[in-house]
């Protein structure tokens, strides 16, 4: 096996290190990741849709599969759980009783895939598979009226929903731009 | 503490004993229980020795988990953080087990054999590092402070009178935390110079992400954290590994660190969107206000307590994301006038600086208030000033000067200004 190999190399590399404080290369700590187990990690998805995997779904199917794993903490069609509420709320957002939801809040739709696929169901993260992933984000945004309810969604599609709130966040401005010295 | 600052208490010092001489002053803490020295237990052999210090059966100390603004003593299931007794504390360092702690889906339980830390995207050479690696890595420890996002989300629209600065401030702590610059780890993997933004990602169950914009500063003070006060970091902080910005919002510290991903752009995660972003009263948010801002609060007196006329000493902590507290200032008129009071202990940068001033009390109801000036000249804002900008639906980043109440009785009471 290579582990033997690597150790020595890194013994070696370990001993020029020590002579020359803070110019340690790539491989003298740690291993090479490999790129099969670099994607059972590489789970986030960006606005641009990069992340997001193979499959499809509808908002039909996930109206069940929301009802199985999702209602119990956020109320059925979103509404009155004990967990955030997930619909409703637009044009409250500079009254006096704002409602955060993904309709009115939410500025990218694939962020609700990216955190449904990572953290929710709360207790079983990640048991959701893609393609139900897919349905029950259609589900949640025709229940805010951003899709109808016959709705499909996959990678393609996914992106190109624009959110009502899509505008509504600002940067600021230290961080619009970022420049270092590097 | 500078040379001004020792000027300003001076005075108040030898009015103070010029007071106490004669013998009008009243002990804040109350009389002594022992009436004579007769009275004090003899003494008496005590426990044996033991594998790790607890705390004395006359302390009771403790943090408060909460569920939400105004919602606390909830069931430690509904709980979504739990509070630094920030009242009972002294110094600047806060014990380890009493650091605040936030958390998205409970603290979990990792083994640091089998723990990993990826780090890929725009990178030459991906890596896998384990602890050890990471513990066999140049090193530095660094005192700072770690605010939550939502410390202060008690004020926005009113003020509890029953709130303790327990419950109003106690989503901050400073502590000493060790670790390997990520500036090394960077050059580790060889991060592409184009990159400018990094995710940093949770082994929590909700994987905790934030996006880390790759400004200097944050290239030269972030680093990722084995050790806590000179031990392991304890779970609830985020054993193995966390990561920690030095002045930044506490959800950016990401804890079980398992994952960086080096990019070109923000990932836009439902933290950095749809949590921890500033409603402003026109409906628009502010996104990525990752600093936190120039703070400070009285611990003592403070809400729920009581005082006697007489001296009273005034303490409290300061603290400012842009670096070393330079200067505090209380009022005990309302804000009618203010004086400087003295910094006591280390004053560090990103850190809690303890401060404090001698203070008699007429007996006369008042307000008393506290405001800090950092060494970049920011001034911590008056509660009106801070709704001018943020307006009250803000939630988070609440840094406004914070007023305790004292009536005729004595008793401290939290009120909006």
């Amino acid at each position: 096996m290579e582990v033997s190999a690597m150790f020595s190399r890194s013994t070696v590399a370990f001993v020029i290190f020590a002579s020359a404080a803070f110019s340690a290369r790539a491989y003298d700590f740690g291993r090479p990741a490999a790129p099969e187990e670099i994607k059972l990690w590489d789970i986030d998805v960006h606005p641009d849709g990069k992340g997001l995997p193979p499959g499809s779904g509808s908002a039909v199917s996930g109206k069940t599969v929301f009802e199985e794993n999702c209602a119990a903490c956020h109320g059925p069609g979103g509404q009155n759980g004990i967990k955030d509420r997930l619909a409703g709320g637009q044009r409250t957002l500079a009254s006096d009783h704002p409602i955060k939801t993904v309709g009115s809040y939410w500025p990218y739709a694939t962020t609700l895939f990216d955190y449904i696929h990572r953290a929710m169901p709360y207790q079983a993260p990640g048991s959701l598979s893609d393609d139900d992933t897919y349905s029950v984000v259609a589900y949640i945004l025709s229940l805010n009226g951003i899709l109808p309810t016959d709705a499909k969604l996959d990678k393609e599609t996914l992106p190109k929903v624009k959110m009502p709130n899509r505008d509504g966040l600002i940067p600021e401005p230290e961080f619009r731009n970022i420049t270092n010295s590097r | 503490m500078s040379a001004k600052q020792n000027e300003a208490s001076a005075p108040s010092r030898r009015r103070f004993l010029k007071f106490v001489s004669a013998g009008v002053g009243a002990a804040a803490g109350g009389p002594a229980l022992a009436d004579t020295l007769a009275d004090v237990p003899p003494r008496e052999p005590g426990a044996d020795l033991s594998g790790h210090s607890e705390r004395s059966q006359y302390v009771k100390i403790a943090r408060i988990p909460e569920a939400g603004p105004g919602m606390r003593h909830v069931d430690p299931d509904d709980a979504i953080n739990s509070k630094t007794p920030i009242d009972q504390l002294v110094g600047s360092i806060t014990p380890t087990d009493l650091h605040y702690e936030r958390s998205h889906s409970g603290v979990p339980n990792l083994d640091p054999a089998k723990h990993r830390l990826l780090m890929h995207g725009m990178v030459n050479k991906p890596l896998v590092l384990t602890v050890n690696d990471l513990k066999a890595m140049p090193s530095t420890s660094r005192v700072v402070f770690i605010e939550c996002t939502g410390n202060g989300w008690e004020s926005w629209k009113k003020a509890d009178p029953n709130l303790t600065v327990q419950n109003t401030h106690g989503l901050i702590s400073t502590n000493e935390w060790t670790g390997v610059p990520l500036r090394f780890l960077i050059d580790l993997v060889g991060v592409d110079r184009k990159a400018t933004w990094m995710l940093a990602e949770g082994d929590d169950a909700a994987a905790v992400a934030r996006s880390i914009p790759l400004t200097d500063e944050i290239l030269s003070e972030a680093f990722v954290a084995y050790g806590q006060n000179g031990e392991p970091l304890r779970p609830a902080h985020g054993f193995p590994i966390r990561l920690i910005i030095p002045g930044f919002e506490g959800n950016l510290n990401i804890k079980w660190l398992r994952r960086f991903k080096f990019g070109d752009h923000p990932w836009m995660t439902r933290w950095e969107t749809a949590r921890y972003t500033q409603l402003l009263a026109d409906g628009k948010a502010r996104q990525f206000q990752l600093r936190m801002e120039t703070n400070s609060v009285i611990t003592s007196p403070s809400g729920t307590m009581k005082i006697r006329p007489g001296y009273n000493r005034i303490t409290g902590l300061a603290w400012s994301g842009y670096g070393k507290i330079s200067k505090v200032e209380i009022s005990t008129d309302a804000t009618r006038m203010w004086q400087s009071a003295q910094l006591t202990g280390l004053v560090l940068p990103k850190a809690q600086t303890r401060f404090q001033m001698d203070w008699l009390w007429d007996g006369k109801p008042t307000k008393i208030v506290s405001r800090s000036v950092d060494e970049k000249a920011n001034v911590q804002p008056d509660r009106a000033s801070l709704v001018a900008q943020m307006g009250t639906n803000a939630l988070f980043h609440y840094n406004a000067q914070q007023t305790w109440s004292i009536d005729e009785n004595g008793s401290v009471s939290n009120v909006l200004a």
